[in-house]
């Protein structure tokens, strides 16, 4: 890789005292704004599914409605979070370790060919002979340039990875840092590597498939192209939990001056993410013909659940930091005074503790859950899965990712926020939106209701399948959470965009925003009964006593249903 | 002091853990041990397990199949639907569902608390098996047939609806199994 | 001297530290553990599927 030569040039800035290299804040700006208008694009189109599934209204017929489905799947949930995933890895690598960007040329054919890709695939779908999904199951067929598109958005993400790393190594050559890597750089190196493995698996079937639609390659197996689909598909997710994990322990320290609790434990557990994470990809083909127990236990429990153990672990380190923080900074009293205290107006906190919450019990819990072997069953492609995801990657990852954004305006784009009274509102809009949404569509898909489908009633068919009263109440709840969220989303593009263009600029004697590092009590005994975050730890059992209860429930439902064997 | 965005501390991997960590991480792992070997049980004191017995076919002979099937064993037209024929199998016998665009055939008639071999197949793109209101729900391949041995444990008119998307007619999709006495 | 006898009581720990700080050996775990467990032999489980009766 040719690494320039010419130094950068840096600012300091006046917020945080960081160090930032201009070539590196461009390219970080760019992406975060290119994601904001895909999350515009993707939120519309889901706006447009919320209101076709919510059975009073029904607002779309089938072919639009699948083609706004296949458009908000792929921008929402690939284009978005991609986009933003770049300038998360090369904010960590540049200025949180006071580096230059490797290679800033590659990086900008990273998002020229993000973008040129990103833009071929929309067109794809827009011309309507490709809804065929996200994930485009085979022998169903889309037009080339829908692979196409896809392709070289990978590839674009994947030089992006490269570009990470190589600064990584200009980092430690020119010792912008000492000893081991912070471990906010450390959390996006565990993402980059995952990203790594999720695009060449995308690579390795995307690029067939594309040959395939060309009338280049005569066929290609369903269910090959399903296990290695996923080994992209599901990973692609990893990267965003392992991204919005990072994101949590760096708010953290940002907002409170929060230490890790342990740097080992942390560490230890994004170790078991690299190992065991990926392999959760299975979870897509547990209902699948031919596939072994033994390969279906071992690689839905992560190996044993290892990588569930170190999700637990980071659900209570980032809140147990943020607890200890606050203790030593004079929140001592009972067992919620700390978090009585915390900044609940701040969006930058506001989204995400809401994004640990929503992530945890709503995502998490069901989970673990619904990648059992056999409750699996049970739930597979019903909607219940759209209302699990929605919980890790809207309620989790867009939530953190929004956060993050709040805190790069000021710093970055050097602009303050417009609308304060909108954005102090807008993360409970948007969670509050995505929990009604992912609790209810669970309940619907407990009851049978399918995924991606336009019409429960099935109005006008012969055999036609009556629901329970409760199924298309859950769907018209669920639905308008939905719509809440979407309305929480654009009020954050309408912040985002106009506190860019039109936000006061931040003066150059600006007061730095980093919170201190706590001291208050440093030298007294914090906590209860030798615990240092006694209140994260009740926080913590309440988690676990949902889930273990939630467990026995759906396998208590599961003893029910006929006897399979 | 370290932050999470400030390299840590020298030292950082022998510092002890504080006991709020150690006693979660215990607590964290036995639930997951416990989970692993949950699902494994399982297999032996559950009742709802797939056999995971599956094989290589072709839409052609899969198609075969269904027809020689519902040849064999049709007992009537379907009330809903006359177009529809209702294959009752023998208890304990193969039976072949066949998926395609877009609807499920043959309908079915099975006896409560007896066992029936049931194949799962797809004539053309994806599709999936869903029962409904029980909720039992299977991927559906061309190429690909699986086994399941189902024992309906109550009376009733289920539906089968598709819940994999399959093309412009995904929901319009549909069969039908009646289980009698 | 005595900084390094303290090192080498230590001894497992450190292991942990060196695994964990090795981003060449973290990159080639998170490339081989998800390909072997997930990708080949999930390849191998179609690929053994037996042709029907």
């Amino acid at each position: 890789m040719a690494i320039t030569t010419a130094q950068s040039p840096f600012r300091i800035d006046p917020l945080t005292g960081m160090r930032i290299d201009l070539k590196a804040q461009a390219l970080v700006k760019i992406n975060a704004v290119l994601a904001v208008v895909f999350l515009l694009v993707g939120g519309a189109a889901g706006l447009l599914v919320a209101l076709t599934r919510w059975p009073a209204v029904h607002l779309l017929p089938a072919d639009l409605f699948y083609m706004a489905l296949t458009a908000h799947g792929v921008v929402a949930l690939m284009v978005w979070i991609i986009f933003f995933e770049m300038a998360v890895i090369y904010f960590c690598a540049s200025t949180v370790l006071s580096c230059r960007l490797a290679t800033p040329g590659w990086a900008w054919v990273q998002v020229v060919l993000m973008t040129v890709g990103a833009a071929i695939t929309a067109v794809a779908i827009l011309q309507g002979n490709s809804s065929v999904m996200m994930t485009s199951y085979v022998p169903m067929d889309a037009a080339p340039h829908f692979y196409l598109g896809l392709i070289l958005f990978a590839v674009g993400a994947l030089i992006g990875c490269f570009v990470f790393l190589g600064t990584l190594v200009i980092a430690k050559e020119e010792q912008t840092y000492k000893g081991s890597l912070p471990l906010t750089v450390y959390g996006c190196l565990i993402a980059v590597i995952i990203a790594i493995f999720t695009i060449a698996s995308g690579a390795i079937i995307l690029i067939p498939t594309f040959l395939w639609s060309l009338g280049l390659i005569e066929s290609i197996d369903p269910m090959m192209y399903r296990v290695i689909w996923w080994a992209f598909g599901h990973s692609s997710q990893q990267i965003n939990v392992t991204a919005h994990i990072t994101i949590w322990y760096t708010v953290a320290s940002l907002a409170f001056g929060a230490k890790p609790m342990s740097e080992k434990v942390s560490r230890t557990a994004f170790l078991l993410y690299i190992l065991f994470l990926q392999l959760g990809s299975v979870h897509h083909l547990l209902s699948d013909p031919g596939m072994s127990s033994a390969y279906k236990i071992f690689n839905t429990s992560y190996m044993m659940y290892m990588a569930v153990l170190a999700s637990m672990i980071h659900g209570l380190t980032v809140p147990g930091a943020i607890e200890v923080a606050q203790r030593r900074n004079g929140y001592n009293n009972g067992l919620f005074e700390w978090l009585r205290k915390c900044p609940w107006g701040n969006p930058v906190f506001a989204c995400t503790i809401l994004s640990i919450i929503i992530f945890g019990f709503i995502g998490g819990i069901t989970g673990v859950t619904m990648s059992v072997e056999q409750v699996n069953m049970i739930i597979h492609n019903t909607i219940y899965v759209p209302g699990h995801f929605h919980g890790t990657v809207a309620g989790g990852t867009t939530l953190a990712f929004m956060g993050l954004t709040y805190y790069l305006i000021p710093v970055l784009f050097q602009r303050e926020l417009i609308l304060p009274w909108l954005a102090k509102i807008q993360p409970w809009l948007f969670g509050i939106g995505i929990a009604v949404f992912g609790v209810a569509l669970m309940g619907a898909g407990t009851l049978g209701v399918p995924r991606r489908h336009h019409d429960m009633t099935f109005a006008g068919q012969a055999l036609s399948f009556e629901w329970p009263g409760m199924a298309y109440m859950m769907m018209a709840v669920g639905e308008i959470g939905g719509v809440v969220s979407v309305v929480g989303g654009a009020a954050f593009c309408v912040i985002v965009v106009g506190s860019i263009l039109v936000g006061k600029k931040v003066p150059a004697d600006a007061k730095c925003i980093v919170a201190p590092h706590a001291d208050r009590n440093a030298d007294k005994h914090i906590g209860m009964g030798g615990f240092e975050a006694p209140g994260t730890f009740v926080l913590a059992l309440t988690l676990f006593v949902c889930l273990v209860l939630y467990y026995f429930i759906n396998f208590k439902y599961l003893a029910t249903v006929w006897t399979l064997a | 002091m370290a932050t999470a965005y400030t390299p840590p501390e020298e030292g950082w991997a022998t510092e002890p853990i504080e006991r709020t960590e150690i006693i979660w991480i215990v607590l964290a792992l036995s639930w997951c041990l416990f989970m692993f070997g949950w699902m494994i049980a399982w297999h032996w004191i559950g009742n709802q397990n797939m056999n995971n017995e599956a094989y290589r076919t072709t839409p052609e002979a899969y198609a075969k199949k269904v027809e020689d099937f519902t040849a064999k064993y049709t007992v009537r037209q379907d009330a809903s639907d006359p177009s529809l024929p209702v294959v009752a199998p023998p208890p304990g016998s193969d039976v072949y569902l066949a998926a395609s665009r877009w609807q499920w055939r043959p309908v079915l008639e099975f006896q409560k608390g007896k066992s029936y071999r049931v194949h799962i197949s797809s004539l053309d793109w994806q599709h999936g098996f869903a029962l409904l209101p029980e909720n039992i729900n299977f991927q559906a391949y061309p190429g690909y047939e699986q086994v399941i041995t189902m024992t309906p444990n109550k009376t009733g008119t289920f539906g089968i609806a598709c819940n994999e998307f399959c093309g412009i007619g995904h929901h319009i999709m549909l069969g039908r199994i009646y289980v009698k006495e | 001297m005595s900084e390094m006898k303290a090192n080498e009581t230590k001894k497992p720990l450190t292991v942990l530290q060196r695994i964990l700080d090795d981003q060449n050996f973290m990159l080639m775990l998170g490339l081989v553990m998800p390909t072997v467990f997930y990708t080949l032999w999930g390849v191998m489980e179609v690929a053994t599927i037996p042709i029907a009766p």
